[in-house]
């Protein structure tokens, strides 16, 4: 699949998201909740901006000194009888794992959630190959049996279906034959890949954070997928975007302690599970051998960039749990495995602005996302810069855009031209206004009035009234 | 670093880490030091608390997070296993072959029970993967001991090796943990501490650390918990008073 999802333009994605009652009324609850228990995870812990900080300053020196740390964690990692491939592209690391596939023989192949492996399209390379590939992560999973429908959230991936979708979904795909209950579709699932969980000839996981001063790395779930994924199969393969790294275990605390508040509120998941090498001699479960794989794919051109901090992220979703935007369009409008603010600051980054240059205009610069971020990454901050990129660099605007920039530019330069647009906007809008609101606007207002009405210019100008009030 | 049949550990790291410095618009970094980092909360949490009450805020926990907990006696725990195994109705239980068993004087109250009809009693053997993960896969109940608990989130770690197999923990529908009162400490902190400085040390670090905060569970379902994925259903802790 690779990370771009659908194929339709973005103004048609986002249509179709805003003309889909079931998903936003789900994104507006899950939202609700989501960000509910983020608060109340962080004031519980108190100090919250000190975590921050902390957290902050552990990702700023980690990238500053990723080559260090990278090093350091492949040494471990070969030290314990680990394989270590560092893959500048995707078609490298999924060459790579189609081979241990291939030289394991293997059939089928149990993985746990992972974005990064669906960046990369790695499913879809070794079903290539002929081999079976279980996604089990119970919202992957759901996903997968419905012919690949994309996920919509990084970490409830499935949040755009309906409980009687999924039984539709299971029982037309699996033959399932009980009632739309959570509770019984989940034990359905239990039964259904436990058998795939003890036949699987290679687990694969993605990876939370790597720890470079032992060669480990931590997974951080509630079902318990990750956990059956790294002890029944004898062949592991790990699959981790470079900037996954944290120096120390101590350092590791910070970071697992912060993700898992700011994404489900949780004070710890259910399982942080901390994996080093191939299991050890004289142990009997775990895998014999252990395969980690290093993915650049596009991110080593962020780096020394003023996007750098974007690398930052540790995938918690809290910036996505509180956008706006993302509540009415949902996942799926934003055309990449990776959606809301986070989404559109690093899909074009990664993707290009070809494919991607409608994203930083997808946010009313809120500046929510930048506020709820637990590693302080400055998202509304990305979002202007990629906008001055699209537009003033690479002259990407559409033409009204150019010419409406233009004319502001012309204007704001000027203090009488300016009076008088201000003074004047009021008038010239007459003609738009029915009953005190604008519904069909011209020019550039006009894509913002298809779907909301817009307050006309008041007759009284801001800067009238301060100076009345002052006087 | 090679393996046996003479083939690199480590592929293609040297063009790939050079890329990362020459975007970083400097040399490749051969030494660096962990700056001490300006501000340090997690010290703060439950600073200067007993260990009775650390105990208490893991009882409370515990009910945010769907998992029994019952205190008792050294005297007393082998009675409170029993009485837990009983409430899950099980018939088999699986433990780590490990020598707090002995110390706590658990085997042989477990190979009476077995010998009376009243639990089937298998214990990990790591001589034989197949069997033994087969047997896990069955058991109702796998019994375990903390290594470190963690007072903040209710959470068990635990070290694997040869007699502490991870499927133990795993694979029954319900995991029992016996926690020492002793291995309690307030959080996440005191533990990946005491990882780091074995680290620092040299020393070899178990190939999984288990850090488990009760039962699985998922919400991936219209954001409905459901309590029971694909790891245990149930849950429960039993803090023996070791002092």
């Amino acid at each position: 699949m690779g990370m771009h999802i659908g194929d339709k333009q973005f103004d048609k994605r986002r249509d179709e998201g805003l003309h889909d009652g079931f998903m936003r009324q789900a994104v507006r609850s899950a939202q609700t909740r989501l960000q509910t228990n983020r608060s109340k995870a962080a004031d519980a812990l108190g100090g919250w901006e000190s975590w921050r900080e902390l957290g902050e300053e552990i990702r700023t020196h980690t990238l500053e000194n990723i080559d260090y740390y990278l090093e350091q964690l492949s040494d471990e990692v070969a030290k314990r009888g680990g394989h270590v491939f560092f893959a500048q592209t995707k078609e490298e690391a999924n060459e790579y794992i189609q081979n241990i596939a291939k030289e394991k023989e293997a059939k089928y192949i149990a993985k746990s959630k992972s974005m990064v492996t669906e960046e990369i399209g790695l499913n879809d390379a070794l079903e290539q190959i002929g081999c079976e590939v279980v996604e089990t992560d119970l919202g992957e999973y759901i996903l997968q049996i419905d012919d690949h429908d994309p996920p919509s959230h990084i970490v409830a991936p499935a949040l755009h279906k309906n409980k009687a979708q999924i039984r539709d979904v299971f029982k037309e795909k699996l033959g399932y034959e009980h009632t739309e209950k959570p509770e019984e579709l989940t034990l359905f699932a239990r039964e259904t890949l436990r058998e795939k969980f003890l036949q699987a000839d290679i687990g694969i996981t993605g990876c939370n954070f790597a720890v470079a001063e032992s060669g480990s790395f931590a997974l951080v779930t509630n079902e318990g997928n990750a956990r059956m994924v790294t002890t029944l199969p004898k062949t592991q393969v790990t699959v981790m975007g470079m900037e996954r790294i944290v120096p120390t275990w101590e350092d590791l605390d910070i970071m697992v302690s912060l993700l898992t508040r700011a994404s489900v509120g949780q004070k710890l998941t259910s399982y942080v599970t901390g994996l080093t090498g191939p299991k050890l001699e004289g142990e009997a479960d775990g895998p014999e051998e252990f395969h980690l794989v290093i993915v650049d794919n596009g991110r080593s051109d962020i780096l020394g960039t003023e996007f750098q901090s974007i690398l930052h992220c540790i995938r918690c979703a809290a910036c996505i749990n509180v956008c706006p935007v993302y509540r009415h369009i949902g996942g799926h409008a934003y055309g990449s495995i990776y959606p809301g603010p986070v989404g559109a600051v690093l899909t074009p980054l990664l993707g290009g602005y070809d494919d991607y240059e409608e994203l930083p205009f997808a946010s009313s610069l809120c500046g929510a996302c930048t506020e709820v971020c637990p590693v302080k990454i400055p998202l509304h901050e990305h979002l202007i810069s990629h906008r001055r990129h699209i537009i003033e660099e690479d002259k990407r605007g559409t033409f009204s855009e150019n010419l409406m920039m233009k004319g502001f530019g012309t204007l704001a330069k000027s203090s009488g031209k300016f009076n008088t647009a201000t003074k004047f906007a009021s008038t010239g809008a007459k003609p738009f206004v029915r009953d005190g609101m604008i519904e069909k606007g011209p020019g550039p207002l006009k894509d913002w009035t298809i779907n909301r009405d817009m307050m006309p210019p008041q007759k009284q100008r801001f800067r009238d009234w301060y100076k009345k009030r002052e006087g | 670093m090679k393996t046996n049949t003479g083939e690199d550990l480590i592929q293609r790291r040297e063009s790939f880490l050079n890329e990362l410095s020459k975007k970083l618009g400097r040399e490749r970094k051969k030494e660096i030091t962990r700056p001490a980092w300006k501000v340090s909360p997690q010290l703060d949490v439950l600073k200067n608390v007993s260990q009775d009450e650390l105990t208490s805020v893991l009882e409370e926990q515990c009910d945010a997070i769907h998992t029994k907990f019952v205190k008792t006696t050294k005297a007393d725990l082998s009675n409170t296993i029993l009485d837990t195994i009983k409430l899950y109705e099980a018939s088999s239980v699986i433990t780590w072959k490990d020598e707090r068993f002995a110390s706590f004087d658990l085997d042989s109250s477990l190979t009476d029970w077995d010998h009376a009809g009243i639990v089937e009693y298998h214990v990990w053997n790591s001589e034989n993967r197949d069997e033994s993960v087969a047997i896990a896969e069955r058991a109702d109940v796998g019994l375990t001991f903390s290594d470190i608990t963690l007072a903040e989130s209710a959470t068990v770690v635990l070290f694997s090796d040869k007699g502490k197999g991870r499927s133990v923990s795993l694979l029954p529908k319900t995991h029992i943990v016996i926690i020492p009162k002793s291995t309690i400490v307030p959080r996440m902190t005191q533990a990946t501490k005491w990882i780091h400085e074995k680290v620092a040390n040299g020393e070899t670090i178990a190939s999984c650390i288990n850090f488990i905060s009760g039962p699985s569970n998922s919400a991936d379902i219209e954001m409905n918990l459901v309590v029971g994925v694909h790891g245990p259903l149930h849950a429960a802790y039993i803090v023996v008073d070791d002092a």
